[in-house]
């Protein structure tokens, strides 16, 4: 680990003030990503900033029906949160589904959405990656694909963001509630990480200093018959192949409404809009099911080492969807 | 950088000055001699670090010493009081779960964390009905709750049973 100094602040505004003004300078949180990536010399902050005691550990009721998470809530207590388990299942069970109870903990909503890439080649400072040393190439093509995405995906960059707690907010429409140098802002969850493009460094879009103070879950009441299924190589303790976060209402027969966003497959938690847009309104069918997977997958670009994961994703929201469809029925 | 910290371990406070880079792990090892916790991987991936910080169990190994300052930790060795074990620490003698050892100090504080959270009503991604008041820890759920602690001798045909004997008496 290179040397650091360690500061907590005393207040959020001087937390981003230092920050913003120095670029050697980062948030800590829980440190489980962090740190982890200081112990490899991926991340190299000469100034940690301790921002956990700064942002709310509650979660708040809203007045419209939804829920307020503070950045500072750990991921064991958002799984664990009785409303979250009741009205947004999938939430809980993505973040149960990730980590190890120890790291779950530790571990925040801010820095949960923060987590950096699990990409073999980012983690490795022997070898080229764009992510890590812009213009230095990508290793992962031709190489280890087994992680990479299928959708999103540039020449510059086929990383996948590792978190399942970010999938499930996608498909609620959660919204990121920023304290930053240019004062406070609310970005939605979809628009918060970022498809790599020619800047694969940049997994967000925060600013240097931008501190994630919270994070709302809209009322949505189709989230109330919601699941999350994580696909991966060992039953437990391992990051998804494929994951899929789905919610759907049908009534006489027919989609009311429907929510489904899927993890491993892209740079973000990817919202499949154009599978949502094709059930809603049709008729609850297997058939139906098979063709709106399909519509989201037609856009997939696999690489030899991840092609399994086309069949793989549209199998699962299948499955998903049938599993959902049959409770309601 | 070095700082100067507090640390509350297994009931006893201690300052001690610490480069900020040491983790918790490192700082209960290498400066106060309490070796209960391990170190398998150091990157959050085996369990064997765990400890208790303010209750709740977590790898410290991904701990900076310096932001656990003032926290309450327990390990393994705090578990016993005195010469008398831990009825976890018993089970696990009883039942011969392990073989090298090297986890088994994790799998310990592990356990008891792992009682208590299913003793608040923490659903697991294996529980049924996430809805539920109370947890039954059948088998299934010992293993998923305690997925966060590898054993490389694959002790785990008996320590399952050892938790279970604790668990569901
Ligand atoms: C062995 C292992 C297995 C794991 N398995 C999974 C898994 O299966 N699924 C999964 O989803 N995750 C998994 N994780 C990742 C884990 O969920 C993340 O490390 C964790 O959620 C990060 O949160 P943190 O609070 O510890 O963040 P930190 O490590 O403290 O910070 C992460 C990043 O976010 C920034 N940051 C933190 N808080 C804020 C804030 N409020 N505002 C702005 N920036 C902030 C930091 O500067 C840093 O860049 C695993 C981790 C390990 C070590
Ligand atoms: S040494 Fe901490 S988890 Fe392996
Ligand atoms: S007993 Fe050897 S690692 Fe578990």
């Amino acid at each position: 680990m290179k040397p650091f100094r360690y500061e907590r602040a005393d207040d959020v505004a001087s937390a981003v003030a230092t920050v913003t003004d120095d670029p050697r300078a980062a948030f800590l949180a829980g440190g489980t990503n962090l740190v982890d990536l200081m112990k490899m010399e991926v991340a190299t902050p000469g100034v940690l900033v301790d921002v956990r005691h700064l942002v709310s550990h509650d979660i708040e009721d809203l007045p419209d029906g939804g829920l307020r998470i503070g950045a500072g809530v750990s991921n064991s207590m958002v799984a664990a949160d009785r409303r979250i388990r009741r009205l947004y299942p999938m939430l809980s069970q993505a973040i149960l589904a990730g980590a190890s109870y120890q790291l779950r903990n530790l571990a925040t909503a801010g820095g949960n959405f923060l987590q950096r890439t699990r990409c073999v080649y980012y983690r490795d400072i022997a070898t080229p990656c764009n992510k890590r040393e812009p213009g230095s190439g990508c290793s992962a093509r031709g190489g280890h694909e087994r992680d990479l995405a299928i959708l999103g995906a540039s020449e510059a960059c086929a990383a996948t963001h590792p978190s399942d707690m970010a999938v499930a907010m996608a498909a609620v429409d959660a919204v990121v509630h920023t304290q930053g140098p240019a004062g406070e802002r609310t970005i939605p969850v979809n628009e918060l990480l970022r498809l790599p493009g020619d800047e694969p460094w940049r997994d967000n879009v925060l600013e240097r200093g931008e501190l994630i103070t919270a994070v709302d879950l809209p009322p949505l009441a189709v989230a109330a018959n919601s699941r999350y299924r994580k696909v991966r190589d060992r039953a437990s303790y391992a990051f998804a192949l494929v994951s899929v976060a789905a919610a759907v209402e049908v009534a006489d027969g027919l989609v009311r409404d429907v929510r489904l966003a899927l993890g491993g497959v892209a740079h973000k938690p990817w919202r499949a809009f154009t599978a949502e847009q094709a059930l809603l309104g049709a008729p609850a069918t297997e058939e139906n099911f098979h063709a709106a997977a399909e519509a989201e997958l037609a856009g997939a670009r696999p690489l030899p080492g991840n092609a399994f994961k086309v069949p793989l994703a549209a199998n699962t929201i299948v499955s998903m969807l049938r599993a959902l469809t049959e409770e309601a029925r | 950088m070095d700082v100067e910290i507090l640390l509350r371990v297994d009931g006893k406070e201690h300052r001690l000055t610490v480069d900020t880079r040491t983790t918790l792990l490192d700082a209960l090892r290498e400066r106060l001699g309490n070796t209960s916790p391990k170190k398998g991987c150091d990157h959050g991936q085996c369990g064997a670090c765990t400890v208790l910080m303010n209750g709740q169990r977590v790898t410290s190994c991904l701990v900076l010493a310096v932001a656990g300052e003032g926290a309450e930790i327990v390990t393994a060795e705090g578990l016993a009081e005195g010469d008398e074990l831990h009825p976890v620490q018993r089970a696990f003698i009883a039942h011969d779960a392990f073989q090298c050892g090297y986890c088994t100090p994790g799998q310990v504080v592990s356990a008891v964390a792992m009682m208590r959270e299913a003793q608040a009503g923490w659903p697991s991604v294996v529980t049924e009905d996430l809805d539920a008041d109370v947890v039954v820890l059948d088998d299934r759920e010992i293993a998923e709750r305690m997925s966060g602690n590898l054993c490389r001798c694959a002790a785990y045909a008996n320590i399952v049973p050892a938790i279970a004997e604790v668990a569901r008496p």
